[in-house]
């Protein structure tokens, strides 16, 4: 009698647990979040969302992983034209000028932050970061999460061993041709190579020296915009390159991120890629390391070198035809929670990512994360060392994945000899416009 | 006379067609009707705005100096994909079907290839091709053969040749092997009684009886090569270097996935659809002709 009874209680113990978690699922406004980060940096993220998730009770984001970027980017159109887009969406930022392009199927979160009563300060954010995601007068499209740049690391064991200062990166590109030399003398394989050729060798190289990579505003002032690359900085920059990998002071080792592997390995002694490449280093390197800021031409600039440009992506806030003001609320909270520049800072910390807010450095700073990690403010530093200009606030071109492949193919028959540097920078020019004309009729209104 | 099986419902034979009907409509009619759809419009993106333009998106296919290029490198390597797997195999299944120790243990290795999707089989060749971390690569370059497919586009084709017409072997060798078997003794021996050698055997008997399977792989195997390869070729060289490696398949996943061009990759693929007819066609009425069906 008495089982039979306490049976009965736990039983409609049991019912009402499972009514009452019921009604607080039922009240809880479900978000779907796409992201293209890989493991770890993918369950770094998903981290941040749970932590979201656990600071309150009203909104649960539920972040789903859909591959690379460009598949994510992929999943999310084809999503839309099913008509059922996700809540928000990580975008490379390469994307972002396709992504502005798409007109009804974002919303701005600008737009969003003021129909939900929220706050954004566009000013919160490290310029180079804003300018990139904000609109031509300057509004905010997507919130900005995790953002890298380029940079140098260097070996300084192989440094020491080619009789070079280990304490002391090439500053110029007449010094760390200078430098290559010496470590080709010392037996060193392959002294130099470059991840990410076109982001680093085009992009980066146009902004810290101030020179267009495509005209208007580098597609900032509007779709009409024509690529700039055959001028003359970057067919000396290309060519000093050929010259480079013909003497064996430079190693070409392919496309986006896939030489990546080359410098933890030891098997390059300076390598120019993405600051995210970090978290391998520091995990895979059995060697001493340094970090520096790119290199320059002395004689290609007009006063300092400016400021590197970003990488990394930004999430988007997209439409679809059932979306309820409930549901952009919660998308609004759980941006604002991004926000903050503890979240900002610990990111930074975690991953390798460079802070996008200036809070964010400051809480960096005063946690003493960069004493305890020498280099690791150096992202940040070439990113902010100089105010934007029309040059360096990032490209708008759209479909620039596929021009960035371009260069790299007609990069790629330059190294084999197959094409002067300037045929090559002709040829990725007028195939690139190609690309933007297209763009801009399949997007005008 | 003929047994011929009558169906007194109307209805039945077209219930147990419509499976197959609606297999073929919704996975082969529709997708292609759509392609041919977006072939002849230009669209942005996210799909919000679409303008038909004729057939603007094949001239702009045909007016491309480097089309012609992929074009020839999809021939090169298709025809050396066809004919490599082709002839190994074959060389292979001879080898298994003759009396030898643990031929079981041959043709279950032989066999497992096919089982490995692409992706992981051009890992794997990454391993044994790579300059730094493959071990025929470093082994090359150690021997002082600059060994370099991220640069030299004639060894990127033929290592994308080679893995790809391995990873076909493995198919062909299944057939080869079931066509080999069911070529009777009796008449091989009669040949052999009448002093016919090996290579005199295998040309006059085996290979004009094994013709049937023959045709049907170079058919199978020319769709292979045409349009199942984009994994291999996408996991080891995209393409490159240059457009070294650049197929139409891989154009068309190219153009249309990572590039956004809907148009141009469809108008891509319905001409790689006519290519493909007017190959199996051909293939049908000339080379149909030589093979002999017992």
């Amino acid at each position: 009698m008495l089982t039979r009874r306490t049976l009965g209680l736990s039983t409609a113990a049991f019912a009402l647990t499972v009514s009452l978690s019921g009604a607080a699922m039922a009240q809880k406004t479900v978000i779907e979040f796409w992201h293209g980060l890989p493991q770890p940096l993918g369950g770094q993220l998903e981290q941040v969302v749970k932590g979201f998730n656990d600071s309150q009770d009203k909104v649960q984001v539920n972040a789903s992983f859909k591959g690379s970027y460009p598949e994510t980017m992929q999943a999310a159109i084809a999503a839309f034209r099913a008509g059922n887009a996700p809540h928000v969406v990580q975008m490379f930022e390469v994307g972002t000028a396709t992504m502005m392009a798409a007109g009804p199927a974002i919303k701005p979160v600008h737009e969003l932050m003021k129909e939900t009563g929220a706050a954004l300060d566009p000013k919160a954010y490290i310029p180079a970061v804003a300018g990139y995601y904000a609109s031509k007068d300057g509004k905010m499209m997507a919130l900005p999460f995790n953002s890298s740049t380029s940079i140098m690391f260097y070996n300084k064991d192989l440094f020491a061993k080619a009789g070079l200062d280990p304490n002391k990166a090439p500053a110029t590109w007449p010094e760390l041709i200078a430098a290559t030399k010496a470590l080709k003398a010392a037996g060193v394989a392959c002294p130099f190579t470059t991840s990410w050729p076109t982001w680093v060798q085009f992009e980066q190289l146009g902004a810290i020296h101030d020179t267009p990579f495509a005209s208007q505003s580098n597609g900032f002032g509007g779709l009409n915009a024509e690529l700039k690359i055959n001028a003359p900085l970057y067919a000396k920059h290309i060519q000093m390159l050929v010259d480079l990998q013909k003497d064996g002071q430079f190693k070409y080792g392919g496309r986006d991120n896939k030489p990546d592997g080359l410098f933890p390995s030891g098997e390059c002694a300076i390598i120019q890629g993405s600051s995210g490449l970090r978290s391998r280093i520091v995990k895979e390197a059995t060697f001493a390391w340094g970090a520096a800021p790119l290199p320059y031409w002395p004689d290609q600039i007009k006063g300092e070198p400016k400021n590197g440009i970003i990488g990394g992506a930004a999430f988007w806030v997209m439409t679809s035809p059932k979306r309820t003001p409930a549901e952009y609320k919660a998308v609004s909270e759980f941006f604002t929670y991004l926000a903050q520049p503890g979240i900002d800072a610990k990111w930074h910390m975690d991953t390798g990512y460079v802070p996008v807010t200036f809070k964010g450095v400051e809480k960096a700073k005063a946690e003493g994360f960069y004493e305890k990690n020498p280099g690791a403010d150096v992202p940040a530093a070439q990113l902010t060392r100089t105010p934007t200009t029309e040059n360096t606030m990032g490209l708008r071109l759209g479909n620039l994945p596929e021009i960035r492949n371009i260069i790299q193919e007609e990069l790629e028959k330059a190294f084999q000899g197959q094409q002067t540097v300037q045929q090559a920078l002709d040829s990725s020019v007028q195939r690139g416009n190609v690309v933007l004309r297209n763009f801009e009729r399949a997007n005008k209104n | 006379m003929q047994r011929r099986v009558i169906f007194d419902n109307k209805l039945l034979p077209y219930l147990l067609l419509a499976p197959q009907v609606a297999v073929t409509l919704v996975f082969f009619i529709w997708p292609a009707a759509q392609a041919i759809w977006q072939s002849v419009h230009i669209q942005d993106a996210f799909g919000l705005r679409s303008e038909f333009v004729w057939f603007e998106n094949f001239t702009a296919i045909f007016t491309d100096p480097n089309y012609v290029g992929t074009l020839r490198t999809t021939a090169i390597f298709s025809v050396s994909v066809t004919a490599l797997s082709l002839s190994v195999s074959l060389l292979l299944a001879s080898l298994a079907d003759s009396k030898i120790k643990g031929a079981a243990v041959y043709k279950t290795l032989l066999i497992w290839p096919y089982a490995l999707a692409p992706a992981v089989a051009a890992v794997l060749w990454m391993f044994i091709f790579n300059p730094e971390i493959g071990s025929l690569g470093r082994l090359l370059n150690g021997w002082g053969y600059n060994w370099d497919y991220r640069l030299n586009g004639d060894q990127a084709l033929t290592m994308v040749i080679l893995a790809a017409s391995w990873k076909q072997v493995s198919y062909n060798f299944i057939f080869f092997l079931a066509g080999l078997q069911a070529i009777p003794r009796s008449v091989l021996e009669a040949a052999s009684i009448d002093g016919a050698g090996p290579v005199r055997r295998f040309w006059s008997i085996t290979f004009p009886l094994l013709s049937p399977t023959t045709f049907f792989l170079l058919v199978v195997d020319m769709v292979y090569a045409f349009c199942e390869t984009f994994g291999t070729i996408h996991a080891l060289t995209h393409g490159g270097p240059g457009k070294a490696t650049e197929t139409l398949i891989f154009r068309v996943y190219q153009d249309g996935v990572v590039n956004n061009d809907l148009g141009g990759s469809s108008a891509q693929s319905v001409l790689l659809m006519v290519i493909l007819i007017v190959l199996t066609t051909i293939q049908f009425r000339f080379v149909e002709r030589k093979v002999h069906y017992s």
